[in-house]
């Protein structure tokens, strides 16, 4: 008995460790929502749906998952990805009213398009399979034409330009990939309450797509358990940041929209996903400072911040973090039911003016000159009027100097021409060794691989403005290598501009609960913004006119032929003997044709004998017709064989 | 196969009863040509010039090609609150300029405020009004980078306003501009129209969803001309100097930093509002022609065109020489072509090709008006300066039916001009790329009348053709002549005959040349000079170079009585062979520069002869030859003909000062960059002085 129960207990410890080993340690798989609404100063709001999904380290290989999207673990197994971040944007982010010096906007503001970078944890050798094979599963997945990523003249490999520092990251991006709809669906699927329940039940379609800017971002990381024999855990975050416009009815124009849940989405939060670990709705407010100074001392007053003369809010926050330049109220949705939904609105009684904080410099990237010739891409930074950059000064040998980190992918067929970049500082022209830290530069090959620019600015900190020009030669496409739409143009994706020593954070004064969504604001994220998409029209052929080309090839082919053939062929000599032996013999129609203009020239008729035997002929015929199809299918071959290239 | 190659072998006894290989049929056929020329030159050029007659009945009726335009199907969103901005704006605008009595830049700051009330970016760009500096080498090298002069005047500049608005869920890779030219200091009453119309669409288009491409509303300075101001814009737009500009530090208006940028421009339209319009509706004119004689895709007009005519009513038309709408050869011509028409159509009803006389007048009246507008290769407005960079843009010139202070009529004038402008954004903003589809190589006949390149290269075709089958049969009579007087010497030299005349050619091809260059020069040398002394100064050299040129290389002398080896026949033949293929290059370059060269320079060239032989024969036939070929030089000579098209437009001649004229005349030609002028120096003028040559040749 005692030894049934010692091994009962045995295999009871034994069961529980190994469940424990199953569910890494103590871990348990964590998800969690968060919606973040901002009214923007141009009479926008910005609304931020924010929803993470840990899965913690494990070892076990049936790789079960209770709340983890499966598609999204095979992906990280199967290419051992250790980051990767998906990005489809539609629309551009205002940099001047939406902000460019706040972990929102410097994570969520994306280029147009979809755009991919993923860091693999693979020998250096097949990072670029891995990549390829990352970029078609990605397709499949979303719905979206993420394979061209796959082309090698489509994808870069960047070294300290862009974000991480690793050799293994590969980036691209797609400027032209419409975003709608179908690629939302399957990236709610990896979601546990899709959008069915709990947050993501605000994302009706047409409300989402109707706003100025609209980006779904996912980004993944492995988290490194630190423990033998445990594999790497997941953290899989998913943001879609919208700006909307809310339906006015005030007249004034210089008064703040007032909206509520309902009126930006046209739905209400009827309850939390019941797999959500924290569900909130955070409410920022910029620039009440001067208003939140006098009153956020007391307790008692702290309940006039969110009903006050300025403005009013439908609900009462649980709580009311105080930040430098920004209150936050958070609202827990957890209270609301079918009867009484989360509703959260916002009225405003008097007009209210701020401004948002600038990123230390703003830039804009422009093409120049014109024609099908030679041009050149111009980037601009102008200083904003923000005070930030003094917070990420860099004082090194006294001086006070702000770093911009350029990041640039040229397509092959702008032939950048490197050594023609110049650097206009203040409108003063500048060698390069002056402001330029650092640079590096991968030229393009002509269809093989694309180029890529990143360089190190260092300036000084009162600059006002800063030009960077570089010239470049358009390239000739092959006829197969055009878009359906080859008359638009070609893009040229997105520069990043990022400043290395500025980062930005959202600095609370209290300490807070662990909400994911607070905790990534807190982190310092780089600052950093995308530059606009350009158009380059190259020289295109007229796809419309075809038959032309056709007739045009034809003829040039058959006079060539035609005059070789008779040049082979010919032999004036042997002619000439032969006619003689022959005498004159000619067609019926021929010796008619020669009586008539005998008859014109006044001239005798000359005789004509009966032509020679129509077999021989006809023998003599087929065997040099046998000899010019061979010369003509064998010359047809060599062309086809030295025309396609490789 | 074998027995076409024995028919192309076809042999003809000879006297000595040796075969003889016939030629092939494509060589007698050019043989037959050449030996009866003076018919097919005769019947060539009458042809041509008669196809040229032709071309307005040939001309076909115009529709959209590119399917995405889609016009006017949309409906207009236009409300009346949006006019009512646009009127309040022209009000205050006119209180404005009363209360700062035309000064400073208060009225820009004014249109400024109001661009970013609705919401748009607002710059301003200062600009020098002068730019054009005359190059010879600067010919077809793309708009100048006007390089900012050294001691800029503050005195004198214009400050431009432009506000971007941009796309709601656009990515600003492409824009569409609408210029409003508009004079700050003393733009009349009807002027400021124009930036009422614009400004109530502008408060439109920042409210609606539907745009793909931003949209960019230049208000251009116009003190300093209409086209200035846009080139300048246009400038900085695409290709900035980074440098410091001296003109930023002249004002109170800093400027510095402030141009902003919107993607590749995918159409531009020009709005003006001037005088009042004569007929009973609002009156629309279309300015299409660009510098070089360059043309917007056809689809932009046919746009433009389509909305104004079925939408807003607009009486549509494109400029026509009003002379020749009087003129009775004309409308004979017309009756006639009716006449056949109207037969044609008796025997056969299908045959539809037949217009109206008086429609054929105004056809030939606008294509003339068109012809001329190319040929002179000078943008007829502020929409040539998009050209130079590629994008498609028409100047829109409207004329109201009201005075200018009829406040009722002008809502409703404000509200179908931006209906229009409306529509033609929306279906310029539908496209997906950039214009291709439609026509570039056309000339208008009407507003919805076009004449494609392929009908009227005909009529060139036709009347160069003959040149080269004249050069031909020249050069064999040439050769033959020689042969027969230098009988012993030449036989081995036979095909290098034409070696002297090419001397001769070269060297006064060479002096053309140096020629058109001079301008350039005389506009070097210090000092005032009145147009007039340039020309003189300008015709001296000329002359005195011509001089030295005619005693330096023995060739050409052209009054010298020995007689020397260059036969007259020969040196026409090359004369010939280089005014052929000086006017096929030209064809290619500006078409209409050529059709017209070709009308004068392929008679003069044809008819040119020696009159010494004709006068001492004195036979009727040779007289009247002689008296013809010194009319038709003298009409070819830049200067008369110059004269005497003056006097066809109607325009007065000053006698004396026609030098003075003429030099102003060139002198705009190479301001736009006319290759006009390249062709007047380096075609006409040596092909002219060779038939003079050939004309007192002392054969």
């Amino acid at each position: 008995m005692a030894s049934l129960l010692r091994s009962l207990f045995l295999l009871l410890i034994v069961q529980s460790f190994l469940v424990a080993i199953a569910f890494g340690s103590n871990e348990v798989e964590e998800f969690s929502e968060a919606l973040l609404l901002k009214p923007l100063p141009d009479r926008k709001v910005l609304a931020h749906f924010h929803f993470e999904n840990r899965a913690p380290p494990s070892n076990s290989h049936g790789l079960h998952h209770h709340l983890f999207p499966k598609a999204i673990s095979q992906l990280v197994q199967k290419f051992r990805v250790k980051e990767m971040e998906l990005s489809f944007t539609q629309g551009r982010w205002n940099h001047e009213h939406w902000g460019g010096f706040d972990p929102l906007s410097s994570m969520n503001a994306k280029p147009v398009g979809v755009e991919l970078w993923a860091v693999f944890d693979v020998p250096q050798s097949q990072v670029d399979t891995s990549w390829k094979n990352l970029t078609h599963a990605l397709s499949g997945l979303f719905c979206a034409s993420i394979n061209f990523l796959e082309s090698s003249t489509s994808y870069a490999a960047p070294t300290w330009g862009f974000g991480p520092n690793s050799n293994k990251l590969r980036y691209g991006s797609l400027p032209r990939e419409a975003v709608c709809t179908e690629n939302l669906t399957p990236w709610l699927k990896l979601l546990p309450c899709r959008d069915k329940d709990g947050i993501s039940a605000l994302m009706n379609r047409p409300s989402v797509y109707r706003g100025f800017y609209h980006s779904q971002r996912l980004h993944l990381s492995t988290v490194e358990s630190g423990q033998e024999g445990l594999g790497s855990g997941i953290m899989l975050e998913q943001t879609l940041t919208v700006v909307l416009q809310p339906d006015t009815t005030s007249v004034e124009s210089n008064m703040q929209p007032s909206w509520s849940l309902s009126s930006l989405f046209g739905r209400k939060v009827v309850g939390r996903c019941v797999l959500a670990k924290s569900s909130n709705v955070y409410l920022q407010l910029e620039g009440l400072l001067g208003h939140g100074s006098k009153n956020v001392d007391t307790e008692i007053e702290a309940h006039g911040l969110w009903k006050n003369a300025d403005f009013e809010l439908s609900l009462k926050p649980e709580r009311v973090l105080r930040e430098s330049s920004s209150f936050l109220f958070i609202f827990d949705i957890d209270k609301s039911s079918d009867s009484e939904p989360f509703d959260l609105g916002l009225t405003w009684n008097l007009p209210s003016k701020w401004s948002c904080q600038q990123a230390p410099l703003h830039a804009s990237r422009f093409l120049m000159g014109s024609g099908n010739e030679r041009g050149a891409i111009a980037i601009l930074l102008k200083a904003t009027e923000s005070q930030e950059k003094l917070s990420g000064r860099d004082l090194t040998n006294g001086q006070c100097t702000i770093k911009a980190n350029i990041f640039q992918i040229f397509p092959w067929y702008i032939k950048v021409y490197y050594h023609t970049l110049q650097i206009f500082v203040d409108q003063q022209q500048k060698t390069d060794s002056e402001v330029l830290k650092k640079i590096n530069v991968s030229p393009s090959t002509d269809k093989v691989s694309s180029g890529m620019m990143e360089m190190m600015l260092e300036l000084p900190c009162e600059v006002k403005s800063v030009a960077i020009s570089i010239e470049y030669d358009k390239g000739f496409l092959h006829i197969d290598e055009y878009p359906p739409d080859a008359n638009q143009g070609f893009d040229i994706p997105s520069a990043l501009i990022s400043f290395p020593n500025h980062h930005a954070s959202l600095d609370f004064q209290e300490e807070l609960n662990k909400s994911p969504l607070l905790s990534s604001f807190k982190e310092k994220s780089l600052v950093r913004s995308y530059t606009e998409v350009l158009l380059v029209p190259l020289t295109t052929p007229d796809f419309s006119m075809p038959y032309n080309v056709i007739t045009i090839t034809c003829t040039i082919f058959a006079l060539y032929f035609g005059s070789l053939l008779n040049v082979l062929r010919r032999r004036i000599g042997e002619e000439e003997r032969f006619l003689k032996s022959q005498g004159k013999k000619t067609g019926g129609l021929k010796q008619l044709l020669s009586r008539i203009t005998a008859k014109i020239r006044g001239r005798p008729i000359e005789e004509q004998s009966s032509s020679e035997s129509p077999a021989a002929q006809s023998s003599v015929l087929s065997s040099k017709l046998i000899f010019k199809i061979i010369l003509v299918a064998g010359a047809a071959a060599a062309w086809q064989y030295f025309s396609t290239d490789k | 196969m074998a027995t076409v190659n024995r028919d192309n072998v076809e042999e003809v006894k000879t006297d000595d009863g040796s075969p003889k290989i016939k030629p092939r049929p494509i060589v007698r056929l050019g043989i037959f040509l050449i030996a009866h020329s003076p018919i097919f030159s005769v019947v060539f050029s009458a042809a041509g010039v008669l196809a040229l007659l032709l071309l307005p009945l040939l001309a076909k009726n115009t529709y959209i090609s590119e399917n995405a335009l889609m016009p006017g199907s949309a409906r207009s969103m236009l409300s009346n609150q949006d006019v009512s901005d646009g009127s309040k704006l022209v009000n205050d605008i006119k209180n404005c300029r009363l209360n700062h009595e035309g000064q400073g830049v208060e009225v820009q700051k004014l249109i400024g405020k109001y661009m970013s009330d609705m919401g748009a970016e607002v710059s301003y760009q200062k600009f020098h009004p002068e730019g054009n500096q005359f190059h010879p080498l600067h010919f077809f090298s793309g708009p100048d980078s006007y390089t900012l002069l050294e001691n800029v005047s503050c005195a004198s500049y214009g400050v431009n306003v432009a506000g971007i608005i941009r796309a709601p869920r656009g990515d600003g890779k492409e824009s569409i501009v609408l210029v409003t030219p508009y004079d700050f200091i003393n733009g009349g009453d009807y002027e400021s129209l124009s930036l009422g119309i614009v400004s109530s669409l502008f408060s439109l288009l920042s409210r609606v969803t539907w745009l793909s491409k931003d949209i960019i509303w230049l208000v251009a300075d116009s003190r300093y001309g209409d086209y200035r101001p846009v080139a300048a814009w246009l400038n900085e737009y695409h290709s900035p100097s980074f440098k410091v500009s001296e003109l930023l530090k002249c004002d109170e208006l800093n400027t510095a930093d402030n141009f902003r940028r919107a993607g590749t421009m995918a159409a531009a339209l020009v709005l003006k509002v001037d005088g009042r319009s004569e007929r009973f509706e609002d009156t629309l004119s279309i300015y299409a022609e660009a510098s070089n004689g360059q043309m917007p895709n056809l689809d932009l007009i046919n746009v433009v065109n389509y909305l104004a005519v079925h939408r807003q009513g607009f009486y549509v038309k494109v400029e026509k020489v009003v002379s020749l709408l009087s003129s009775s050869w004309l409308k004979i011509f017309g009756e006639i072509f009716e006449a056949v028409g109207k037969l044609a159509h008796t025997l056969n009803p299908d045959w539809n090709f037949g217009i109206p006389a008086a429609d054929y007048l105004e056809g030939s009246a606008t294509l003339a008006s068109s012809l001329y507008s190319q040929a002179l290769g000078i943008p007829t407005g502020p929409h040539g300066a998009f050209r130079d960079y590629q994008v498609d843009a028409i100047t829109l010139k409207v004329s109201p039916r009201f005075p200018p202070d009829s406040k009722t009529r002008q809502h409703d004038f404000f509200l179908r001009g931006a209906r229009l402008l409306e529509g033609t954004i929306r279906s310029v903003n539908n496209l997906l790329e950039k214009f291709h589809q439609s026509f570039f190589l056309y000339m208008l006949t009407s507003p919805s009348k076009f004449i494609s390149v392929g009908v009227y290269m005909i009529a060139f075709a036709l009347l160069v053709a003959p040149l080269p089958m004249v050069a031909a049969s020249l050069y064999i009579d040439g050769c033959k002549a020689l042969t027969n007087s230098t009988h012993n010497s030449a036989g081995n030299f036979k095909s290098w005959k034409w070696l002297d005349a090419a001397k001769q050619v070269f060297a006064l091809h060479l002096l053309g040349f140096i020629v058109t260059l001079l301008p350039y020069f005389i506009c070097q040398v210090p000092g005032q000079h009145s147009p007039r002394n340039r020309s003189i100064m300008w015709g001296t050299t000329s002359s005195s170079l011509l001089l030295i040129t005619f005693v330096t290389i023995p060739g050409c002398s052209l009054f010298s009585s020995r007689p020397h080896g260059t036969n007259w026949a020969v040196l026409k033949s090359v004369t010939i062979a280089a005014a052929f293929i000086g006017l096929c290059l030209m064809s290619i370059i500006n078409f209409a520069t050529a059709e017209i060269g070709a009308l004068l320079l392929v008679p003069t060239c044809l008819m040119a002869q020696p009159i010494k032989p004709a006068l001492r024969s004195r036979r009727v036939k040779s007289l009247l030859g002689a008296f013809c070929s010194l009319v038709l030089v003298t009409i070819g000579f830049p200067v008369i003909f110059f004269a005497i098209s003056k006097g066809l437009l109607g325009e007065g001649l000053g006698g004396l000062s026609l030098g003075g004229e003429f030099w102003i005349w060139l002198e705009s030609l190479w301001a736009w960059k006319s290759a006009t002028y390249l062709y007047i120096g380096m075609v006409h003028l040596p092909c002219w002085l060779l038939c003079l040559c050939i004309l007192f040749h002392p054969s």
